[in-house]
């Protein structure tokens, strides 16, 4: 069997990232030969091909020669296949880290040898800290440009524990690895020219490191999507609850309760096509069926009875803006929260992080594109928020425009 | 309803399959794609499956199958009919429709073109003609969504595909608007004429397709499977003859074993050699490949480098 994991990928321009995805996914044999024609016929002057090339993005931003938005890459070794959101650090650079970020269980953050940890690094560090993404994985590339110096690395390295250590990272949740994308030191295959170095490849650790998938300990939490009413002759009767289980683990028997009402029931069967099953756990896609018929609809989330969030319409979050139009607080918003959308007011805005010098500053008139910031948000309804650091599925929320329907930040209850 | 009747190429679940414990790759691939499609269901009116009778849209009618099972599908299916069809798939999309109560759309290029609401081009080739159609059909019923099997890892341009990819209401795909997908909150808003197509198999590779089928023993037409053909050779695939025309002077028609990886307009669909006659074998053939599926078999992405992304912008699938 092998299993997925989700990674992201940041740096800044220059540091060596499309080299370094391009080298994964050629060394991994995910590329194939019409795509390796295709960059061979673009790589200037003949040479070895520029592996940067297979992961080229859209062509109008080819012509202006940026990167703009999160792009998708797929390979796969027998062990594991991975999902590489591949996050560019330019422009929007919080956007897409945090876009990145979002759906990652691992991020890969890449830094110049010759100029370690930068401004950019730390910033990529505290969104992931932020969205808690739960491991890290420093890629110390063009260590050929520093002539495989082992106490540079040891200094970079170093460093990147400390930065990493003081956002909340577990030591055994960091590694620090010396790799030259253009050479390929280190990526898939161990370097001889790196003798001093005795952990694994990028690769290796890749395929290694645990998954962490959505927390299956975590309390249990079920947004409904929609419910399941067949009226059929073989299922005149059949009522259940559709949805994607957002964390912990259910099973048949189990008291819950639904929230943001709060009746109390139990659970009495969990279906899938396939037929009933006893368990569900985080990540499975399934249908509950409870013991009484509460007239539950979309929107609702189904909780474990014994440790349930409190629904509220106040409460206090960080918000990533993303968009253009900035945040005006008093303004007339929807707030996403699982699968219930309701309209919203963002009351004030506490602070705003600088994400370079990680400082609050107090007080700012609002937010613009890329800001992060702490704010306080009133619903027209109650809402089952969890503390995202807690439970983050039903922590996680988006923020929309009502008029043009775009996603105007992502927001984690803290 | 077609009166031919189809052999459903069935593969029994391999025994592998029955070992699998929960939550593998593929387990959490289906998770997601019912996750979006229950997601659909619940915000949108008029929700339609694109449907060709190829095997990503099986998938797709497999999945829908799942997802709100045991309730029925609750999406009508639409196919985009570029009249260059191979019989056997057209037998095998009327085959599944039947058997699980699908309401079937049809959008026709061919009555486009025989009453000059489009004409045809001098290569032949009908799959850039499927946009007015395509777009019609979505006006013409309101659909609000629309289900696509595009996958990412289909080519470079496909890389950044959203999974809700708005539209506006000329279909077209305009990058500045797309929005950041964050957790697994899909924004679905989208103003009167506006649609979403919805991609559920995004994160899906070719490989993952062909070893889900493969364990979910899901039926596809036949011309998947290693068969034997009069073809002909053109711009480096094995194109074979029907309603689209067949073998020019000095194009020499041979018999092959072939089959096909992707099925499309047969004029520009190009079969590959093969011997794979069984799901196992087609898989097999599929990991030692060296060529995308689309550099493999379709001869209208040779155009350009960047003929998918143009497409995208006029609001082709
Ligand atoms: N010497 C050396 N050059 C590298 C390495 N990785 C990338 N480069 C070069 O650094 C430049 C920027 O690389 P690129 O991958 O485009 O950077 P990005 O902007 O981070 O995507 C290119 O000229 C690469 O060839 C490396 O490990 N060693």
């Amino acid at each position: 069997m092998t299993d997925l994991l989700r990674l992201a990928t940041a740096g800044s321009v220059d540091d060596g990232k499309s080299t370094l995805v391009g080298r994964l996914l050629y060394d991994t044999k995910s590329v194939l030969a019409d795509q390796m024609e295709a960059v061979e016929r673009a790589t200037h002057g003949g040479g070895d091909p520029d592996l940067s090339l297979l992961v080229d993005g859209l062509r109008s931003e080819r012509e202006q020669g940026i990167t703009i938005d999160v792009a998708y890459r797929y390979f796969a070794t027998p062990r594991r296949s991975f999902v590489l959101a591949d996050t560019p650090g330019h422009v929007q650079y919080t956007r897409n880290t945090v876009t990145g970020a979002s759906t990652a269980q691992l991020a890969v953050l890449l830094v110049d040898a010759r100029h370690g940890v930068v401004e950019q690094t730390r910033r990529h560090t505290a969104v992931m800290a932020l969205l808690r993404v739960p491991r890290l994985v420093l890629a110390v590339n063009k260590i050929d440009l520093i002539d495989y110096d082992e106490a540079t690395y040891l200094t970079i390295a170093k460093e990147f524990h400390e930065v990493a250590e003081s956002l909340g990272y577990a030591d055994d949740a960091l590694v620090a690895i010396p790799v030259s994308a253009r050479v390929g030191d280190n990526v898939v295959l161990p370097s001889e020219r790196t003798p001093w170095y005795d952990g694994p490849t990028l690769l290796a650790h890749l395929e290694d490191v645990p998954v962490d998938g959505p927390d299956a300990e975590a309390p249990f939490r079920f947004p409904v999507q929609t419910v399941i009413r067949p009226r059929t002759a073989d299922h005149p009767d059949y009522r259940g609850y559709a949805g994607l289980v957002g964390a912990g683990t259910a099973r048949v028997g189990d008291p819950v309760v639904v929230l943001p009402d709060g009746q109390r029931t139990t659970i009495v069967g969990i279906d899938r096509f396939e037929g009933p099953q006893e368990v569900a756990t985080a990540g499975e896609s399934v249908v509950l069926r409870l013991a009484d018929d509460l007239g539950v609809a979309r929107g609702a989330v189904i909780a474990a009875a014994e440790d349930a969030p409190e629904p509220v319409t106040e409460f206090e979050a960080t918000l990533a803006w993303l968009h253009e139009k900035p945040l005006v607080p008093g303004r007339r918003l929807l707030v996403k929260h699982g699968t219930h959308t309701v309209q919203a007011m963002i009351t004030e805005v506490r602070d705003r992080l600088d994400v370079q010098t990680l400082e609050r500053a107090p007080d700012p008139d609002g937010l613009e594109i890329n800001d992060i910031g702490h704010v306080a948000i009133t619903v027209a309804e109650p809402l089952p928020l969890d503390d995202y650091e807690r439970v983050a599925a039903t922590g996680a929320f988006l923020v929309i425009d009502p008029q043009a329907g775009d996603t105007l930040a992502a927001g984690m209850r803290m | 309803m077609s009166a031919v009747s189809v052999d459903f190429q069935t593969s029994s679940v391999s025994d592998a399959t029955s070992l699998t414990p929960p939550h593998d790759q593929l387990d959490a691939l289906e998770s997601e794609a019912i996750h979006v499609m229950r997601e659909v269901a619940g915000e949108f009116d008029r929700p339609v499956i694109l449907f060709s009778g190829g095997k990503d849209s099986m998938l797709l009618v497999h999945l829908a199958r799942k997802a709100f099972w045991p309730a029925p599908v609750p999406f009508p299916v639409l196919h985009v009919d570029t009249g260059h069809n191979f019989d056997e798939v057209i037998a095998f999309r009327d085959a599944v429709v039947e058997r699980y109560g699908l309401t079937l759309e049809v959008a026709s290029v061919q009555d486009y073109i025989d009453d000059g609401r489009l004409s045809e081009r001098a290569d032949g080739t009908r799959n850039p003609l499927q946009t007015t159609p395509l777009l019609d059909a979505i006006a013409e019923h309101r659909h609000d969504a629309v289900f696509g099997g595009g996958r990412r890892d289909e080519e470079r341009a496909r890389a950044k595909e959203r999974i809700f990819s708005l539209r506006t209401a000329f279909g077209a795909w305009e990058p500045s608007r797309q929005r950041p997908e964050l957790w697994n909150l899909y924004n679905g808003r989208h103003k009167p004429g506006e649609h979403v197509r919805v991609f559920p198999l995004s994160n899906w590779t070719e490989l993952d397709v062909w070893r889900y089928i493969a364990r979910e023993g899901i039926e596809l037409p036949s011309i998947y499977y290693a068969h034997t053909r009069d073809v002909f050779a053109r711009d480096g695939m094995w194109l074979t003859s029907g309603a689209w025309g067949g073998a020019r002077d000095g194009e020499e028609v041979v018999t092959k074993t072939v089959r096909y990886r992707t099925v499309g307009d047969g004029s520009c669909t190009g079969a590959v050699e093969s011997d794979a006659t069984s799901l196992d074998e087609v898989l097999a053939e599929v990991r030692g490949s060296r060529l995308t599926e689309r550099g493999a078999t379709r001869a209208d992405d040779r155009l350009s480098e960047a003929a998918m992304e143009d497409r995208k912008k006029e609001g082709y699938f």
